[in-house]
């Protein structure tokens, strides 16, 4: 399987409250709201650690949840949020981009 | 004013959130009825922060937008609708409107340069009603239908209303003020042209009787950002305004008001 790298976007508006990560999408003001299994995707998109890596040794680690399963929800998910800008996707590392003013991680 | 003065005078300067923006024209007919429109807001001694001119042209259709469009284009926004066409330039802030002679076009542009500039200068205009009370200023948001007219016209006399349709927030130091504006819904009437600290938040909803339910944070931001007025599709703005609703939502209270349409619901708003 092509592994899928992914990173930030360097535009996107994001915090946590209450626990939850909200993020909004720059492109087009969607807002999001991640519960604990997106957020730990969120927080790992290092642009150099692909997503079955993350899935195996975070998600199933941590999560009652089967890796088979486990990844596609994670594909579909980063794909939602690549199609709203929020992530950048690529089948190689990404070169961290530098975060500009007024973006939270 | 006398004939000669009333021709002499081709702007005045319309003063909403001590943000006061001069308003050039040739028709003294025009200026005429937007003093009369933005009756309490025309302050000729106010130092203006931003310049427009207005270009009138005969009635009729002069841009194919149906709905606003606001867009940013080398360093300056564009402003379209069908009745208007506007530019602003945010470093310069200076701008042209370009509309006939109806109050409703500049209504709404200034409406959008105010949240181009708020949203730079850390505030925003928000779809709510607002008085102030003891002092305190208190917003009640909602879309059109959840009761802000209503929660108006129910205010008991020792309130006084800054708007019953979009209300004015800017951040101070350690708070948000909340000021009047010109901009009327259902009630027809300009707000209060004063200002108060903003002492707490309601996101409402009509129901069988009364209560007041502390949200959640991310709940609040969610509703909150609902009703903010916001139309630029900029990256860089969109940012700004999300990070200031959640700064918001931290400093100040935000409740959901469930409100029976009677007086009663005031008691609980002090």
């Amino acid at each position: 399987m092509t592994p899928v790298y992914f990173a930030k976007a360097t535009q996107v508006a994001a915090r946590s409250l209450d626990g939850e990560m909200m993020i909004m999408s720059a492109k087009d003001s969607t807002l999001f709201t991640l519960n604990e299994v997106g957020t730990l995707i969120w927080q790992s998109a290092d642009g150099t650690t692909p997503l079955n890596e993350i899935v195996e040794q975070k998600i199933c680690a941590e999560f009652d949840i089967g890796p088979s399963e486990a990844l596609t929800d994670a594909q579909g998910f980063v794909n939602d949020l690549a199609d709203h800008g929020i992530l950048l996707v690529s089948g190689s590392p990404i070169v961290p981009a530098k975060p500009t003013q007024g973006t939270a991680s | 004013m006398s004939k000669l003065a009333a021709v002499a005078a081709q702007e005045i300067i319309i003063d909403i959130g001590r943000m006061p923006v001069q308003v050039h024209s040739e028709s003294p007919e025009f200026l005429c009825m937007l003093e009369a429109r933005y009756s309490g807001y025309v302050s000729p001694s106010a130092h203006p922060i931003a310049e427009i001119d207005i270009d009138l042209v005969p009635p009729g259709k002069i841009t194919e937008q149906a709905d606003i469009a606001v867009s940013f284009k080398s360093g300056r926004w564009l402003i379209e609708r069908g009745d208007l066409r506007a530019e602003w330039e945010p470093i310069s802030r200076l701008g042209r409107i370009t509309q006939s002679a109806n109050p409703y076009s500049i209504d709404a542009a200034l409406r959008i340069i105010h949240s181009l500039i708020l949203a730079q200068e850390g505030g925003l205009l928000v779809h709510a009603a607002s008085a102030v009370r003891n002092g305190n200023a208190f917003l009640f948001a909602g879309i059109s239908g959840a009761g802000k007219t209503t929660i108006s016209r129910l205010a008991p006399p020792d309130a006084t209303l800054l708007t019953d349709e979009i209300s004015y927030l800017r951040r101070n130091e350690n708070d948000y003020v909340a000021y009047g504006t010109p901009f009327a819904g259902e009630l027809a009437e300009p707000g209060e042209n004063i200002q108060a600290p903003l002492a707490a938040l309601y996101l409402l909803k009509q129901g069988p009787q009364n209560s007041i339910e502390p949200l959640r944070e991310s709940e609040a931001v969610r509703l909150l950002l609902e009703n903010v007025l916001f139309f630029a599709n900029d990256e860089h703005l969109v940012g700004q305004v999300f990070e200031l609703v959640c700064d918001l939502i931290r400093q100040i209270p935000v409740y959901q008001l469930t409100f029976y349409p009677d007086e009663r619901v005031w008691e609980l708003i002090q």
